[in-house]
């Protein structure tokens, strides 16, 4: 069959809560109780180039479980799944440009048949102004494999620190600050993704 | 076209450049503060992005693809009832069934329910102008709603968005993610909108913009609108039922 070119973007525009953030499609928590791993919070704020909070933007988060298993039939390795965790999460920003999720530490998963992945959490960036979703992850700053992570690896070593969670404890529970910086010297990394062999 | 300032349209895309909207594009004044500048970096498809959420949100029901009714009030939607209708296809143009569409509108008005949008057109009680479906097996959406009217925005003096339906699509994977708008054919503010003319070419526009079917028409009841949403990335892989894959 002859390769179609795909649809283009658009800009989530300033209007979309109602439907993307309707009470049964936010996933603000994508653990409750009884999922297994270590419980986790994920705190930030997103920033445009002025430094100012963007109060009209949505993040949403895609992430393996704690074994490293995704919730899909693409990953069919032989690992638990847990039927209360999709690994999909959905947050709007508020006024000060602040996303939460609640959720567990995921897993490492494979890269190639060598090599695992640190533990990482996928992240999209929708917002108005912004013409395509920009995608980016979350790794966390205390783990000993991010350090050898090698999609971390492609990333200007300067520019690494931008994608590291940084732990924090508060009120007796764990915390990761990861904030998102639109544009500026201490622009957050972005990803664009290589095509496929199939598609060239 | 129309839009005859001097555009600065920025060379940072992502995905294909002959398809995409570059994230700095002027003429829409919002991406002038938050669009990236510094070179996105390419890395390769990995497990991660080669899998995703899936139809994430399971209570879709037959009633939340009919705008005309779903405010829930027992009254219908004030405008011109269409359907709107088409199939997500991959690149391959095999169909992509099982992906969730959620879309929103303004209403015939072109006034959103929405606490921020604050224009002087009227709210119509019976519309709540938000909408989703799942693809089924040949990957074919449909929906019942009313024509959304134009509206004013303040990018630059006397804007007005062209009628537009907004989708959001949870496809197959993470890699194939989008959320884009839909456009009517016989709109003639098309050539005046920055947003929709910071795609990149003829072509690439046209793909946003629905055609009128008549074969879709039914009669003394709706007018029929066709379009149809090719996914970027990887030869689709069919979210099966999810509870298939768990132990
Ligand atoms: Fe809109």
């Amino acid at each position: 069959m002859t390769s179609r070119l795909p649809t283009g973007s658009q800009t989530v525009g300033p209007f979309f809560h109602d439907c993307l953030l309707r009470e049964d499609a936010r996933r603000n928590i994508l653990a409750p109780p009884g999922v297994a791993g270590q419980r986790i919070r994920i705190e930030g704020c997103i920033l445009d180039g002025d430094g100012a909070p963007v109060p009209d933007a949505m993040v949403e988060i895609w992430q393996a479980n704690s074994y490293g298993r995704y919730n899909h039939p693409v990953d069919s390795r032989d690992l638990p799944l847990d039927p209360q965790f999709s690994g999909f999460g959905r947050s709007a920003t508020d006024e000060e440009g602040a996303f939460w999720f609640e959720t567990i530490k995921p897993g490492p998963v494979p890269f190639d048949k060598q090599r695992n992945q640190a533990p990482h959490i996928c992240v999209a960036v929708f917002g108005r102004g912004l013409l395509n979703h920009l995608y980016t992850r979350i790794y966390f700053a205390d783990d000993p494999a991010t350090a050898d992570d090698p999609v971390l690896a492609l990333v200007p070593a300067e520019r690494r620190a931008t994608l590291l969670a940084r732990p924090t404890e508060v009120d007796g529970s764990l915390v990761y600050r990861f904030d998102i910086i639109l544009q500026g010297s201490a622009e957050t990394v972005f990803f664009d993704y290589q095509e496929l062999e199939q598609l060239r | 076209m129309e839009v005859t300032m001097a555009i600065t349209i920025g060379d940072i895309v992502r995905g294909d450049r002959a398809v995409f909207p570059p994230y700095l594009y002027d003429a829409y004044r919002s991406t002038i503060r938050r669009a990236p500048r510094r070179p996105l970096i390419e890395v390769p498809l990995t497990l991660s992005e080669l899998t995703g959420p899936g139809p994430a949100i399971s209570a879709v029901t037959p009633e939340d693809a009919d705008l005309t009714r779903n405010a829930g009030t027992g009254g219908e939607a004030i405008g011109q009832r269409i359907i709107v209708t088409g199939r997500v296809l991959d690149q391959h143009g095999a169909p992509v069934p099982n992906v969730l569409i959620e879309i929103w509108q303004a209403n015939a008005a072109g006034r959103y329910i929405h606490k921020r949008d604050q224009w002087p057109g009227p709210l119509d009680p019976n519309f709540l102008g938000i909408g989703r479906c799942l693809t089924d097996a040949q990957g074919v959406y449909r929906f019942l709603t009313i024509r959304p009217g134009a509206y004013p925005w303040k990018n630059h003096p006397n804007a007005w968005r062209p009628s537009h339906i907004h989708f959001s699509l949870l496809g197959p994977s993470w890699h194939t993610r989008l959320v884009t708008q839909m456009y009517f054919a016989d709109d003639p503010l098309l050539p005046l909108d920055p947003i929709f003319n910071a795609l990149p070419t003829e072509d690439a526009r046209r793909r946003l913009v629905a055609s009128y079917a008549h074969d879709v028409s039914e009669p003394e009841w709706a007018l029929g609108w066709r379009w149809d949403i090719v996914l970027d990335g990887a030869a689709a892989t069919p979210f099966e039922d999810q509870q298939e894959t768990q132990p």
